[in-house]
């Protein structure tokens, strides 16, 4: 068929700023919360915006920057995946194992690692679609199967990584640290062209609607299959660098699912829907960082770190509640319901 | 582009479809031309739909063959059909609300730079299809959930134009335009005719397909009926072959006539958020009113308005002659408005399913067998004892769960425990859609009993012959108002296939020209 031209057609249309600014809302917000908590917390450190302090603050958000990216793209899907956090010190186990040695043993330990994460994602994935087990169950179940793999690799805390790799993950470089760099990576070398590809796009048309997903001819195994894969990759990243700073591994129950929890969190403040098709991993570093940034903020004024979980609650509330504002618009009360 | 080969560009042959023992398709056959508009017809629930998700690949076909330029074809997925050639425009929109236009237009396929999307690649041909089809106004960065939903519409004809098809489906694709908007769909739909195109055409407006078609084939029933050229037959003749002749139903006699005294209940003006308005209606003690029209026109929405399920309903509301502010489902159940609702949907709104049959059926009549806060089991089982007798209930005791009945005693106890609030109005929403046909006979029967003890009752059905045989007047809707009012001996099939059409039938034309 050849394409009529139209003699009244219009030249095409820029893109415009305000639907720009729309779609990144929630991001946006994500950024003014930490740039205002972050700046508090700056000027109140008596010892000041030192690129130490800087530093210190970015290694520890980095940790759940990473597994709240990972957290996304499920979330995207419109489904969720409990064992991040699980995957994560998966990853760190297995690195205070294998990333040691010569410059190229350590490099081959750090694939080992990545590729583990990538195959506990592409697991989630397969037993998601291919099982139709809600991501919910699958993921909870997968996540404890995780942890039992951690535990076997390291019964007890320990191990050690190559220490000129984690010394170089962890500082400062004209006080950019190193960790940052690694966010910027990830942003830059992974989440940006998934998003600008069409697998990418198809995670967000998965999460918008299905139905109308399918019928318009998206791939919604191959999409859903990428999203939980990628995120095991995201999550593993998160554990290697947890091994760069604590130059150790360890199998703990209990900071596995905080970091699953958290995550969860850190994706909300970020912006993105819980119901999925909207949103940003973007959006989900700041979440992360906002989340850590209140537990700084809590130790600089003074106030008994026991309440971090309750600001933190406070917090998150806060976030949440911005975006349900549009329950307001709904004329159909059974519209709520669905 | 697309070769104009001799015989006709897709041909269908012995295609059926049944959904569990519910046969939507039966050995279907159907042939169209490149460069035609092929117009296809049928009432509610004569196959059009299932027809076309066979053709887009939505759904795959039981048995019977497809075949595209001479070559067979089976689509499993939507992705296929369309990759062959085939692009659907769906009546259930299948636009992504939270992406943007251009994200929508180009979904499968965008234009690609360095492997990645490129989106001012993307935006150009969005904008290009847009203007196309005359919706320069659509804007390619905007979410098309934000979009009203005749833009919407021109979105869901730009992506379906975006792929380049040789054969082009749109299924109610103008039912929510402006007319502007339909005039340039119009014009472009003939110029793609020109271009050689074949278009399959599904639409209830007559004049639309009088303007448009080239052929048209009718559909009765799940079966093929004929194939004519258009111009060929005048509209009471395919409204005829439309509706066929055949009653598969007997129905219980109807009452004596409607009672004296005020209305059980009345409505003025009631309008809500542009699909209802100003629709009025009033229902007397004893009396069944269907509702009738083609699906989708508001009968739905109506009903819920009743019920206390919409916000910002305005109009006004009387129940036994008393002004009333129906704010919740809660508030209408209750004894002094005593209104009940029996879903469409009875899975999800009707009944708990893993619960069992008596939790069901006491759900909605909790209040009258409790005393603070506490259920008196002897009542409950009492009044559970008398619905299940009433409507002849078969399940192994009461207490196992909803979800093992057939679909049949489902909607019984999606009725009984409607029943038991002993309601003086009652609102129902297609009550026998998907149920065998002995239970459909005691649910008429029902309905008649229930008017015969003086119950007023709101019957909606997409059945024409259900609402002629049960009721004793019937309200049809068309693009949420009612548009006639039909009783007597004017309750005729055709004269609703009409009236639902929106199209003058003799009689009126008579009537009007006798004033």
């Amino acid at each position: 068929m050849t394409v009529a031209q139209d003699p009244a057609m219009k030249r095409p249309k820029r893109g415009s700023w305000r639907y720009w600014f729309a779609a990144q809302r929630g991001v946006l917000v994500a950024v003014a919360i930490f740039a205002v908590m972050f700046a508090v917390y700056g000027a109140a450190q008596p010892i000041g915006m030192s690129a130490d302090v800087v530093n210190t603050a970015v290694n520890k958000g980095a940790l759940l920057a990473l597994v709240a990216m990972a957290q996304t793209l499920p979330v995207l899907t419109g489904g969720l995946d409990l064992s991040v956090g699980m995957t994560f010190m998966l990853a760190n186990c297995l690195a205070s194992a294998v990333v040691s040695g010569s410059p190229g043993m350590t490099a081959l330990g750090i694939v080992i690692v990545l590729v583990a994460g990538l195959l506990c994602g592409l697991v989630n994935g397969l037993i998601v679609v291919y099982g139709r087990l809600q991501p919910l169950i699958a993921t909870l179940a997968t996540s404890a199967i995780y942890f039992g793999i951690a535990l076997a690799v390291r019964p007890t805390p320990g191990g050690d990584i190559n220490g000129a790799f984690a010394d170089w993950m962890t500082r400062s470089t004209y006080a950019v640290p190193s960790s940052a760099v690694l966010l910027l990576a990830a942003v830059v070398l992974v989440w940006l062209p998934y998003r600008n590809s069409v697998l990418g796009r198809s995670i967000y048309a998965v999460g918008s609607s299905p139905q109308a997903a399918y019928a318009s001819g998206v791939n919604i195994a191959r999409a859903k299959l990428s999203a939980y894969t990628l995120a095991g990759l995201f999550a593993a990243l998160g554990g290697l660098l947890l091994t760069c700073i604590t130059y150790s591994g360890e199998a703990r129950a209990a900071l596995g699912n905080d970091y699953t929890l958290n995550s969860i969190a850190a994706v909300v403040i970020g912006g993105t829907s819980l119901f999925g098709g909207f949103g940003s991993a973007i959006g989900s570093i700041f979440g992360a960082f906002v989340m850590r940034t209140v537990g700084d903020l809590l130790i600089v004024f003074n106030i008994n770190p026991v309440l971090q979980p309750l600001f933190v609650g406070v917090v998150l509330l806060f976030a949440v509640s911005l975006g349900s504002l549009r329950l307001l618009r709904i004329r159909n009360k059974l519209d709520l319901y669905r | 582009m697309s070769e104009r080969a001799p015989g006709p560009l897709l041909r269908v042959e012995g295609v059926s479809k049944h959904y569990g023992g519910v046969r939507a398709l039966e050995d279907v056959q159907f042939a169209c031309r490149a460069g035609s508009i092929h117009a296809l017809l049928g009432e509610n629930g004569a196959g059009k739909s299932t027809f076309i998700k066979i053709l887009s690949g939505v759904v795959q076909p039981d048995t019977g063959k497809i075949e595209l330029g001479g070559r067979p074809m089976a689509f499993a997925t939507p992705g296929e059909a369309s990759a062959a050639g085939v692009s659907c425009i769906f009546q259930e929109l299948s636009l992504l609300p939270d992406l943007s236009v251009a994200d929508n237009i180009c979904i499968t396929a965008p234009p690609r730079r360095f492997g990645l999307i490129d989106k001012a690649g993307q935006r150009r041909l969005a904008s290009e299809m847009l203007a196309r089809i005359g919706g320069e106004d659509i804007h390619p960065d905007a979410p098309v959930g934000e979009l009203p939903l005749s833009r919407q519409q021109m979105v869901e004809i730009a992506k379906a134009l975006a792929r380049n098809p040789k054969v082009l489906i749109l299924d109610e694709a103008t039912s929510a335009l402006t007319a502007g908007d339909v005039a340039k769909v119009f014009a472009l739909l003939k110029r793609l005719r020109e271009e050689g195109m074949a278009i399959i055409y599904i639409s209830h407006r007559m004049n639309e397909i009088a303007e448009l078609a080239d052929d048209c084939t009718v559909f009765r029933n799940g079966r093929y009926i004929e194939t004519f050229r258009a111009g060929t037959k005048t509209d009471n003749e395919i409204v005829e072959m439309m509706i066929g002749r055949e009653y598969s139903s007997a129905f219980p006699p109807l009452g004596d006539t409607m009672r004296a005294g005020s209305p059980a209940l009345s409505v003025k003006n009631l309008s809500w958020a542009g699909e209802l308005k100003d629709i009025t209606l009033s229902v007397s003690p004893g009396e069944v009113v269907g509702l009738g029209g083609l699906d989708g026109q508001g009968q739905r929405q109506f009903l819920l308005a009743l019920f206390g399920a919409l916000i910002g309903v305005g109009g006004e509301i009387e129940i036994a002659g008393k002004p009333v502010k129906i704010g919740s489902p809660k508030q209408a159940k209750s004894p002094e408005l005593g209104l009940a609702l029996i879903p469409e949907d009875r899975k999800n709104e009707g009944l708990m399913l893993p619960m069992t049959v008596r939790e069901n059926l006491s759900f909605a009549a909790l209040d009258t067998v409790s005393r603070f806060g506490r259920v008196d089991r002897a009542k409950e089982n009492e009044l559970i004892d008398e619905i299940v007798r009433r409507l002849a209930i078969k399940a192994d005791g009461v207490d196992g769960p909803v979800a093992a009945l057939s679909g049949g005693n489902q909607q019984k106890v999606v009725i009984g425990k409607w029943l038991m609030t002993r309601p003086r109005i009652v609102l129902l929403n297609d009550p026998t859609r998907g149920i065998d046909v002995g239970t459909k006979q005691e649910i008429y029967q029902l309905l008649r009993q229930l008017a015969a003890e003086g119950t007023a009752i709101l019957f909606y059905s997409t059945d024409y012959d259900e609402l002629i045989g049960c009721c004793d007047r019937v309200a049809v809707f068309y693009d949420g108002t009612i548009t006639r009012m039909l009783q007597g001996a004017e309750l005729t099939e055709h004269n609703l296939v009409g009236a639902a059409l929106n199209i003058g039938t003799p009689a009126t034309e008579q009537k009007e020209a006798a004033l």
